[in-house]
C-alpha cells in the first residue's frame, strides 16, 4: 500500500488547484458557448428585442411618468433596467447547461476525477459570467444607437456594470442548485422563467414602481431586481432618477448587499447538492 | 504475495424498493482484466458508481488500490479511470481537446497533458479525426476516445462500465482488441458486461453477480467446470418442462429451465453417461425429448445454473430484471456457498 500511495504524484491542494481546475471547466464551457453560435445567437437575440420593442412601443406613452432624469427619453430610463434584468435572465443557462451536463453524463466524469469538487460549478457560472458580460456590451451598444445616453461619467458606467454583474453571478448559483435538483434542460428554463419573469414585471425595469397599487409596490420597491436596477440607473442618470429618499450610494449597497446574501446562501446549498447528486 | 487490488466487503445499496446491492463482497488481485458479468440491472453500475466514488453505499466498504473510498474519495479518484456508461466525452469538444481536458483534471501541467493526449490518441487509431469535434465520430470511435480519456491519468484500476453495449459487432470486436492491447502497462481492469463472449474473451477472472450478490467467481475455465466438463441439453415437445425437471431430480440430478431457448439443460459430470441416465430416467416416466445433445459448456451454461436465468437479454430488455419466483431462486443460494 504504500509504495502504491508513493507513485501517486500528490495535487497540490487549496485554492491553486481549486483555481486551475476551475479555469479548466470554464474553459471548456467558454469553447462549448463559441462553438454552438445558435445557442449565443438566441441568448442574445432576446434581449435586443426587447430594447428595440419596449422603446418603440411603449416608449410613448411611458414617457411622461418617468422622472427628469430620463431626459424625457424612454431609452435612458428603459436600457439601465434592461440591463439589470439580463443579467438576471442569464442566470438561467446556468441552469440549463448544468442539467445537459448532468443528462450527458459529462457531471459524472468530472465527479470521478481528483479534480476540486467546488470547480464544477465554479467553472460553469464564471462561464457564464463571460457570456453575460458579452450580452451586456451588445445591449448597450443597441442601446447607444437608438438614443441611450449616460449622464453622468464612464467610471460610473463601468461600476454599475459590475454591480449588475455580480448581481447576475449571484443568481447563477441559485440557477446551479436548480438545474442539480430539476435535472432537464427544459423543464429547467421552464421553471427558472416562471420565477424571473414576474420578477422583472414586478420592478422598476419598465416602469417606476409609484404607478403600482400600494401592496405591489411594497414588494415591487424592495425586490433585489429593482434595488440592482435602481443602483445602475443611479450609476447612470444620477440621483434624479431615484425615488425621493434614496441615494445612489444607498441603493449600491443595498444592491451588493442583496448578491451577497444570495451567494452565500445559493453557493453552499449547490455545492453540496453536486456532491450528492447522482444520475 | 500481492495486496488485492479492490477489496469490498458487505457492499450495500438500495434505489427505493430496489436492491441494487445486496451485502457484496468481492476480491479482484492486481493485474489483468476482470470481469463482472450479471444480468441487465442495476447492480454492476452500481457497484462500479461505489467504486468510483460516484454514490456513497448504504453498508459495507470498498477500498480501491488500498484506498478507502469513504475516507479518501479524493485519494481514490487520483488512481482510477472511468469509462463506458457512466463517464461521457464532450460532443462540442474535439478529441484531442476532451482526453487535454480530463488529463488537466488529472493535475497534470499543460505540457504534459499536451503529451499524453497525443500519445493516446496515437493509441487509438483516431486516423484524421482527433482535431474534428466528437459529434462527427462514430459510436465506436468515441468509445476508443472515452478509453483514451481514461487512460491519460495513467490509472491504477480502469473502470470500463460495459464499453460496448450499443455497438456492432465488428466495432466491438476493435474495442476488445484495444482494451487488450491497452491492458498490460500494469493497469488492473474491472469490465462489467452482460455478454458472456465479452468476459469469456477479455477476463482472466470473472465474478458472476445476480440480484446484488456474489454468485460465482473464479476463471472462466474454473466457472465452466462448475457445471461440469459437458452439458446435456434437451429439447420438450410442447415446452411442458415441469415433468422433467421433476423426474430429473429424483434421480439426484441438478437441472435448469432455460425460458429463453425453451430447453432443459443439465449439467454432464460423466459426459454421455449422464445423457444415458437421463433418457432412460425420463423414458421410465413416459417423456420422450424432441431432441437432446451433449455439448461443450459455455460461460452461459455457468450463468444459468448459478443464477436460474440466462445473461444475455434478447434485445434491449428493461432495467431492472424481474422480481418473483424463478425457477432457479432456491438454487441460488447454494450455488453462492
Amino acid at each position: 500500500m504504500s509504495t502504491a500511495t508513493a507513485t501517486i504524484p500528490r495535487r497540490p491542494t487549496g485554492l491553486r488547484r481549486a483555481a486551475s481546475d476551475t479555469a479548466v471547466v470554464a474553459r471548456r464551457n467558454l469553447v462549448r458557448t463559441i462553438r454552438l453560435p445558435e445557442v449565443l445567437l438566441t441568448s442574445s437575440t432576446m434581449p435586443v428585442v426587447f430594447i428595440l420593442m419596449f422603446t418603440y412601443v411603449f416608449g410613448g406613452a411611458v414617457q411622461a411618468t418617468l422622472p427628469p432624469a430620463a431626459a424625457g427619453r424612454y431609452a435612458n430610463w428603459l436600457v439601465p433596467g434592461l440591463l439589470a434584468q439580463f443579467a438576471l435572465f442569464g442566470s438561467v443557462a446556468t441552469a440549463s447547461g448544468l442539467a445537459e451536463d448532468l443528462a450527458s453524463g459529462v457531471i459524472d466524469r468530472f465527479r470521478s476525477l481528483p479534480m476540486a469538487r467546488s470547480a464544477v460549478l465554479a467553472g460553469r457560472t464564471l462561464a457564464d459570467l463571460v457570456r453575460s458580460t458579452v450580452t451586456l456590451t451588445l445591449m448597450l451598444a443597441v442601446g447607444l444607437a437608438i438614443g441611450f445616453r449616460w449622464q453622468t461619467s464612464l467610471p460610473g458606467l463601468l461600476a454599475g456594470l459590475a454591480i449588475v454583474l455580480a448581481f447576475g453571478y449571484a443568481w447563477s448559483w441559485v440557477m446551479a442548485l436548480l438545474g442539480l435538483v430539476v435535472r432537464t434542460a427544459e423543464a429547467v428554463q421552464a421553471a427558472a422563467y416562471v420565477g424571473v419573469f414576474p420578477l422583472a414585471f414586478t420592478s422598476s425595469v419598465f416602469v417606476p414602481t409609484q404607478t403600482m397599487p400600494g401592496w405591489l409596490q411594497a414588494f415591487a420597491a424592495n425586490q433585489p431586481l429593482t434595488v440592482a436596477t435602481n443602483a445602475l440607473r443611479g450609476l447612470l442618470l444620477g440621483p434624479g432618477a431615484l425615488h425621493p429618499g434614496q441615494t445612489v450610494g444607498g441603493q449600491v449597497v443595498l444592491a451588493l448587499l442583496w448578491s451577497a446574501a444570495i451567494f452565500a446562501v445559493a453557493s453552499p446549498l449547490a455545492v453540496r447538492r453536486c456532491r450528492r447528486t447522482v444520475s | 504475495m500481492n495486496d488485492p487490488i479492490i477489496e469490498v466487503e458487505g457492499l450495500a445499496k438500495d434505489f427505493g424498493k430496489v436492491r441494487a446491492l445486496d451485502g457484496l463482497s468481492l476480491t479482484v488481485p492486481p493485474g489483468g482484466i476482470y470481469g463482472l458479468l450479471g444480468p441487465n440491472g442495476p447492480g454492476k453500475t452500481t457497484l462500479i458508481r461505489v467504486l468510483t466514488t460516484l454514490l456513497e453505499p448504504d453498508a459495507g466498504s470498498a477500498r480501491v488500490a488500498g484506498v478507502d473510498v469513504r475516507t479518501d474519495p479524493d485519494g481514490v479518484r487520483a488512481r482510477i479511470g472511468l469509462a463506458g456508461q457512466a463517464a461521457a466525452v464532450d460532443e462540442v469538444l474535439t478529441g484531442r481537446e476532451n482526453v487535454e481536458m480530463v488529463g488537466r483534471l488529472y493535475g497534470l501541467p499543460r505540457h504534459e497533458a499536451r503529451r499524453r493526449a497525443q500519445e493516446m490518441l496515437g493509441r487509438i487509431h483516431l486516423v484524421g479525426a482527433p482535431d474534428r469535434p466528437v459529434r462527427t465520430y462514430s459510436g465506436g470511435m468515441r468509445r476508443r476516445l472515452d478509453l483514451a480519456a481514461s487512460l491519460v491519468g495513467r490509472p491504477q484500476v480502469l473502470f470500463l462500465d460495459e464499453p460496448t453495449a450499443g455497438l456492432d459487432p465488428a466495432s466491438r470486436r476493435d474495442l476488445w482488441e484495444l482494451i487488450g492491447d491497452l491492458v498490460g502497462t500494469g493497469t488492473t481492469v474491472l469490465l462489467t458486461t452482460q455478454y458472456l463472449e465479452e468476459a469469456d474473451q477479455l477476463a482472466d477472472r470473472i465474478a458472476v453477480v445476480d440480484h446484488g450478490r456474489l454468485v460465482g467467481e473464479g476463471t472462466g475455465e474454473q466457472l465452466k467446470d462448475r457445471v461440469g466438463g459437458a452439458v446435456v441439453e434437451l429439447r420438450l415437445p410442447g415446452g411442458d418442462h415441469g415433468p422433467t425437471l421433476a423426474a430429473l431430480r429424483d434421480a439426484g440430478m441438478d437441472p435448469s429451465y432455460d425460458e429463453h431457448t425453451g430447453r432443459v439443460v443439465l449439467g454432464a459430470p460423466d459426459g454421455s453417461r449422464t445423457l444415458t441416465k437421463a433418457l432412460r430416467r425420463l423414458d421410465a416416466e413416459g417423456i420422450n425429448p424432441a431432441g437432446a445433445t451433449l455439448r461443450k459448456p459455455t460461460l452461459d451454461d455457468v450463468f444459468l445454473a448459478l443464477t436460474g436465468h440466462r445473461a444475455s437479454p434478447s434485445g434491449s430488455g428493461p432495467d431492472l430484471p424481474a422480481r418473483g419466483g424463478r425457477p432457479g431462486q432456491a438454487r441460488r443460494a447454494e450455488a453462492a456457498r
